[in-house]
């Protein structure tokens, strides 16, 4: 190398770093990530050192990985140089206090969508954190949780309100170094929400939170962390939705569950990010790790998920039975149509005495999606009589989609018992003319077909979000048929 | 009320219907004989509109449309029920989902509101009565598990619960014993209207013992080649349709 391009290397890097100083003080930073940026993301949140110093940690972890894989994707290598790690409301300052003062477009969006926001909390009584890109704005029946115990907030306030509980529990289900994406949701997650559920208390209403992706280019790293003491129950409903787009945008969320004695958490999730266009151009890559451990004894964790959206979707929501007689769930449907690709399943690990896991899982491929069921059973030399059972349904819609199914088992205890049941299945062309012929047009009876499908999963929503749901099939299968 | 010109269809290469002309008038029933394999089920599926077939020559005109340009809900709502021959299953979903669903599809047509619930379920229970079915077939899932019986009679109520003006039954008695032939038998007689009109397809006479044609039509080869009254029917019965085909 002359010394004539070791200065212009000099310089490009000048710039670069000089660039991320300057613009600490902006909404949005300029692409790229280096410690600088790191370092930037913690100040722009204020947050004590030992946190910067977990984030600078996961940061040079993550830049000795590499990315899985192993997945049944096929995604272009992602340039991590070209993405934007921080974005903020416009004006966080003026961040609204109520509804009242919330952006009516981003109301509109949800009303497109189906959620009335409003509405679902006066008839739910829902607590709704709402997140749109990386800062908390709305946060309400705060009172309410307050006065059973709850905190129910933004990691990012907890951070400083309850130090000792984030630093005990961040990080001590999904490791910073678990897996690539993790590492790098570590170094740089934005915001996301901690709920804590004191012992013995039932949490007094469903949790929500709607993330939304509203900035162009700009990755978006959530952070959830819910802890349960001793016969604590929480439910947490998790909706995402994303405006149309045009460039891939990056997603990779954490989500981590502990769940102590006699405690039971219901995390569900419906999930309909821009999943690109016909030509598969555009939309969101999702790659999320989520876990629980089912810590204490008869604890119980359950996973509902549905997933319509996202261009790639890279996800195993976990359980880690290390109770006795713990209990873990995960009940899924996930969609690939256009030329969406899904890879997305469970890990059951059992670790504890009589630990008791079910999995149900619903591939539906329409177009040219891809869809793939990718499941882990592991039953510990401990865990003796633990038992699983693993239902793994695929439902094809037309011939150029795909599906398919990577189980492992693994039984290294002899009085565990392990079942699998796969199927395979199309919609004929015969069930849609006898329901036609009954007078009900081609979409709604491809509709019913595909929600009778899904009927097992979609029972295990919570109400208002069941019937979202099925919105959200028939909107997400238009035009699959025909 | 139905007139069929010169219907010419195939399914893939294959030529089925090479020409069948056929007037149904109001309140009429008609049943279509013929052997396996002459086209019996094939007139009922083009006239419900299945897309396996593909029309190559003739018209078709109910109630004064080109029923041919009509999508099969269309057709549906425009009253035409087809009893299928073998119903198919759909699993997950509620056969009560579906008559619900079908027949606010049809008062949807009809400029009407969304049946009420209690109005709606007074009014299925009702059917059900008629068939001589528990009201546990409405919450099992479409046809699934369903005897080949069960089927048969599941068909008739839907009928029975959307009134169409044309029932088009698809060897509804195959399948069926004896007991289970008596109650499909009164439930389409339970229809029968001044202003409804039936075509019935059937390999065998029985089904004519319980609900009688007007008119009875011998389909062989894809084309209809003899028609007349119930005798006619009874002959079959005795010279069999090389017999008859024979003499035609």
């Amino acid at each position: 190398m002359s010394s004539t391009d070791t200065k212009v290397d000099d310089l490009v890097d000048r710039d670069y770093a000089a660039g991320f100083v300057t613009d600490i003080e902006s909404d949005t930073f300029p692409p790229g990530l280096d410690e600088s940026v790191v370092r930037a993301i913690s100040a722009k949140k204020g947050e004590p050192e030992w946190m910067t110093q977990w984030r600078l940690a996961a940061f040079e972890r993550w830049k000795t990985m590499t990315p899985p894989d192993w997945a049944h994707l096929n995604i272009p290598p992602i340039d991590y140089q070209t993405i934007s790690y921080y974005s903020a409301p416009k004006n966080p300052d003026d961040a609204p206090k109520s509804l009242d003062e919330v952006d009516p477009k981003l109301l509109e969006t949800y009303d497109k969508l189906g959620i009335p926001l409003l509405e679902q909390q006066m008839l739910a009584g829902v607590a709704v954190d709402a997140v749109f890109d990386s800062v908390s704005v709305v946060t309400t029946f705060k009172d309410k949780l307050k006065d059973a115990g709850v905190i129910f907030c933004p990691l990012s306030e907890a951070v400083h309100s309850h130090p000792e509980l984030v630093k005990n529990y961040l990080g001590s289900v999904v490791p910073v170094e678990d897996n690539y994406f993790a590492c790098l949701n570590s170094a740089v997650f934005s915001d996301g929400s901690f709920v804590y559920v004191p012992k013995g208390v039932r949490c007094p209403m469903e949790l929500s939170t709607y993330f939304r992706i509203n900035e162009q280019n700009t990755g978006q790293f959530e952070r959830t962390l819910i802890i349960c003491e001793d016969q604590a129950h929480v439910s947490y409903l998790e909706g995402c939705t994303a405006p149309m787009r045009d460039e891939n945008q990056l997603h990779a969320a954490v989500v981590e569950l502990v769940a102590l004695e006699d405690a039971e958490i219901k995390y569900s999730t419906v999930q309909n990010w821009y999943p690109g266009d016909e030509q598969g151009k555009g939309g969101i890559y999702n790659f999320v790790t989520k876990r629980a451990e089912c810590r204490g004894a008869r604890s119980k964790v359950s996973w509902t998920q549905l997933e319509t959206g996202s261009a790639v979707t890279w996800k195993y929501p976990s359980c880690v039975l290390i109770g006795d007689d713990s209990v873990g769930e995960f009940y899924s449907v996930a969609v690939s149509s256009k030329k969406q690709q899904a890879d997305t399943g469970t890990k059951m690990v059992h670790v504890g005495k009589n630990t008791r896991s079910t999995i149900i899982s619903k591939g539906i491929s329409a177009q040219q999606g891809q869809n793939a069921y990718r499941g882990l059973v592991r039953m510990g030399p401990n865990a003796e009589n633990g038992r699983n059972f693993t239902q793994c349904d695929s439902l094809l819609i037309g011939d150029q989609c795909g599906a398919h199914t990577f189980p492992y088992i693994e039984a290294k205890n002899p009085s565990a018992r392990v079942e699998h049941e796969a199927t395979t299945s199309k919609v004929s062309d015969d069930q849609l003319f006898y329901l036609r012929q009954r007078g009900i047009s081609e979409e709604d009876a491809l509709n019913m077909i595909v929600n009778g499908f899904c009927k097992d999963v979609f029972q295990k929503l919570p109400m208002e979000f069941a019937v979202e749901a099925e919105a959200l099939l028939g909107i997400t299968l238009e035009g699959a048929v025909g | 009320m139905l007139e069929i010109k010169n219907l010419h269809a195939r399914v893939g290469d294959k030529p089925i219907l090479k020409g069948i002309n056929l007037s149904v008038g109001e309140g009429e029933i008609h049943a279509i004989m013929g052997p396996n394999g002459s086209g019996k089920s094939t007139l009922s599926s083009v006239l419900a509109g299945h897309t396996d077939y593909e029309v190559t020559d003739g018209e078709v005109i109910y109630q004064g449309e080109n029923l041919l340009e009509m999508e099969p809900e269309e057709r549906a709502r425009a009253g035409i029920f087809l009893s299928f021959q073998y119903p198919v299953e759909v699993p997950g979903v509620k056969n009560i989902y579906l008559l619900k669903s079908a027949l606010n599809a049809k008062r949807a047509h009809q400029g009407l509101d969304e049946i009420n619930p209690v109005e709606f379920l007074k009014l299925v229970r009702e059917k059900l009565a008629l068939m001589k079915m528990d009201e546990a077939f409405l919450h099992r899932n479409i046809n699934e598990g369903f005897s080949g019986g069960e089927k048969k009679r599941n068909e008739i109520l839907q009928m029975q619960l959307l009134e169409p003006t044309l029932g088009l039954l698809d060897e509804t008695d195959s399948g069926l014993d004896v007991d289970a032939l008596r109650i499909v038998g009164e439930g389409i007689n339970h229809l029968r209207a001044e202003n409804r009109s039936f075509v019935m397809v059937t390999h065998y006479q029985r089904l004519l013992d319980h609900v009688k044609p007007d008119y009875v039509h011998v389909l062989a080869g894809g084309q209809i080649r003899a028609s007349g009254d119930f005798t006619l029917a009874q002959r079959l019965e005795k010279e069999g349709y090389e017999g008859l085909l024979a003499e035609a």
